[in-house]
């Protein structure tokens, strides 16, 4: 048969381009754990959001001014006049809360089955790159709608750079380039914003996903795919499991693994469709989140000559804030937020356990880490609040707390007693398999009452049974308890 | 053609000499670049000297003008308030001020040229922000030990009607004191400093 002119047209670009195999490698056959969960979704969530952000920062620049004249009329203007503009634009400034919800979780889900453990740590430190280039891109764009919060955020974040000795106020002075933040800092962070660091974290998101498509996922039971092929019923050369793991070798499979395109692919799709639920929910019916995402003071255009009463940065930025706030001297409080983002860096070298997954550690770990996410959001609660005395001993407390949890991370891992790893990964009920005993549950919290109608018939009703909630919830907090041994 | 095979400390020697020339090259180009970020001319034209007409101010009244687009803020301070402050003293972390910017005429307890009127930038040496006058003795929100002074709403930095900083509160140093002079008895240029007017 004569091949087609796709065909022809198809062969020409192959043999031109390897499109066939960057195919194969990063979705065809890559191979990933076939036990990930509900916290596997939060890393195409990620990219996810940071194409919304691409695409509706791109419409906006079309209508933005980038000057201090005409910065806050123009951000008005896109919300009255522009066709949809109000639309592309709260898909962008919502995008940036939820692109941080999105990416805390997907350090959180690191955190949980150490995946920043050997031999991926490289893999968190690009991850952690990200995230700090992230900060700056959300800071930086913050100023842009030029209202009060906009100019006293930056004028307090940029102040933290006067506080390093010798060259600070040097260096605030050339960051902002004026003496105060104005026309000329707006311009260049606009510059930064739109061009400089996007590219920055296109270029991170790749090193990420090429640092893991080298290593492999890890998976939820923290096991080393790789060991059990070698110790597993098929033994393979070494150069045999090279090629398994590249994914080069169609007929060949890593243990316990399942092929990322279509099965993670199509699992991630109904990731999307439930985050785009909430996304779209937020834009249409609360766009503002209570004056979480977007402050009520930056409704106000910039004043240089007054501070709000009360400032506070968005939600995303206020447990490092309220470290700053919390530390009693300057130089130290810029050094205590600096820090508390740095030692997420060193995470891979003080974590001293021999096991990843939170599924197989010891208590002391799982306490530990429970007491640091409650700090976490304390932290970011107290960021919010103004800063009463009692506000900053809590402050204080927590912040101890949240360096606790790394500095002495090298000491309580090392002690913690891991149980005996599994030598296949745990399966997975699917939610059908989990039906009857939901239904189990929802029977016993409930209890058939008759009820008499209007009409004087008796109707049997499900009403809430207080004793099997009761029963449900001491199980629930024994289950819990259990958990944290 | 060559027989005599690879001569590799000539290869060293020109790989390095190049790298070099290329490091001082880039070296020379990352001069404009870095320096294109610092404050315009125009920028830094604009801090020109301001005008205020006292003549009119209340004792107690405070305002606010803008040089070099920062707040400056002139207070005229009552007997009461300046008698409080000699009795500060203990509570503050720089009360001669001797760590903190001001203009050697300034260089007192009082922080001015005439005790009764101040002039201070009105930007928290913590981070930048402006603090707000509380002129008022012990309200609820602060408690009893404020006796007046200027509140810094973001970080909690307390300041006496002198802008001097208490101890424990986050910002280092008092408030900064811009040069200033009087052109008449009513009338002050924030921007310039009697040396200045004398070179002039």
């Amino acid at each position: 048969m004569k091949p087609s002119r796709l065909t022809l047209c198809g062969n020409w670009i192959l043999e031109r381009f390897p499109l066939t195999n960057l195919w194969n490698e990063h979705m065809a056959h890559y191979y990933a754990p076939k036990n990930f969960n509900f916290w596997y979704f939060f890393g195409s969530l990620a990219l996810l959001v940071l194409v919304n952000q691409f695409l509706t920062g791109i419409l906006l620049t079309m209508n933005y001014k980038p000057d201090a004249k005409l910065a806050f009329d123009s951000v008005e203007y896109i919300m009255r006049d522009v066709n949809w503009g109000w639309l592309v634009r709260y898909m962008h400034s919502t995008g940036a809360s939820a692109f941080f919800i999105v990416v805390y979780l997907h350090m959180f889900r690191g955190l949980l089955y150490g995946s920043f453990k050997h031999p991926r740590e490289l893999i968190w430190i690009f991850g952690m790159l990200l995230f700090v280039a992230l900060m700056a891109e959300a800071f930086m764009g913050y100023l842009l709608p030029w209202g009060q919060m906009s100019y006293w955020g930056a004028q307090v974040i940029i102040s933290l750079f006067s506080a390093i000795p010798v060259v600070g106020d040097e260096l605030s002075l050339w960051v902002r380039g004026d003496y105060v933040v104005s026309d000329a800092t707006l311009n260049r962070f606009f510059a930064f914003h739109v061009i400089a660091v996007p590219l920055v974290l296109v270029l991170l998101v790749f090193l990420h996903i090429v640092a893991l498509h080298e290593v492999g996922s890890n998976n939820p039971d923290g096991l080393d795919l790789k060991k059990i092929k070698q110790t597993g019923r098929r033994k393979s050369d070494e150069e045999e499991e090279e090629k398994i793991l590249r994914g080069n070798n169609p007929d060949l499979k890593i243990m316990d693994s399942i092929p990322f395109h279509p099965y993670y692919t199509v699992k991630d799709l109904v990731g999307v469709a439930v985050f785009l639920l909430f996304f779209a929910t937020v834009i249409f019916f609360m766009p503002e989140m209570g004056g979480y995402f977007l402050e009520h003071a930056n409704f106000i255009p910039a004043d240089p000559m007054k501070t709000p009463e009360h400032i506070a940065p968005v939600w995303y930025f206020t447990p490092f804030y309220a470290i700053l706030r919390a530390i009693p001297d300057k130089f130290a409080g810029v050094i205590g937020m600096g820090g508390a983002i740095v030692v997420l860096f060193l995470l891979p070298w003080l974590d001293r356990s021999k096991v990843r997954s939170i599924r197989y550690r010891g208590g002391i770990y799982k306490k530990a880490l429970l007491l640091f996410v409650i700090s976490f959001l304390a932290l970011g609660y107290l960021g919010t609040q103004p800063a009463t005395p009692t506000a900053t001993t809590f402050a204080r407390i927590f912040t101890v707390i949240y360096f606790g949890f790394f500095l002495l991370m090298p000491l309580y891992t090392r002690w913690e007693k891991s149980k005996p790893l599994p030598k296949h990964l745990t399966y997975q009920p699917s939610l059908e398999e989990r039906l009857p005993a939901l239904i189990d549950t929802f029977h016993e919290v409930t209890i058939l009452t008759p009820i008499q109608q209007q009409d004087g018939t008796v109707v049997n009703k499900r009403r809430p049974n207080a004793r099997g909630i009761l029963n449900v919830i001491t199980r629930l907090a024994i289950k819990l308890k259990k958990s944290l041994d | 053609m060559n027989t005599e095979g690879v001569d590799k400390s000539k290869r060293q020697f020109l790989t390095s000499a190049l790298t070099v020339v290329g490091a001082v090259g880039t070296g020379y180009l990352a001069v404009p670049f870095l320096a294109q970020m610092q404050p315009s001319v125009k920028a830094m034209a604009a801090g020109a000297p301001v005008e205020v007409d006292i003549s009119k101010m209340e004792s107690g009244q405070l305002i606010r003008v803008a040089w070099r687009g920062k707040p400056v803020w002139i207070l005229n301070r009552t007997p009461e308030v300046l008698e409080t402050l000699k009795t500060l003293g203990p509570q503050l972390r720089d009360p001669l001020s001797k760590e903190s910017i001001q203009p050697i005429e300034s260089a007192n307890p009082e922080r001015s040229i005439k005790p009764e009127i101040f002039v201070a930038v009105g930007l928290c040496t913590h981070l930048g922000c402006s603090p707000t006058f509380r002129p008022e003795i012990a309200p609820p929100d602060l408690g009893d030990n404020w006796k007046g002074g200027f509140f810094c709403p973001c970080h909690g930095s307390w300041f006496d009607l002198a802008g001097r900083v208490y101890s424990g509160v986050p910002a280092p140093t008092n408030l900064e004191i811009p040069p200033y002079r009087y052109v008449t008895d009513t009338q002050l240029i924030i921007g310039e400093d009697l040396q200045q007017e004398k070179g002039a």
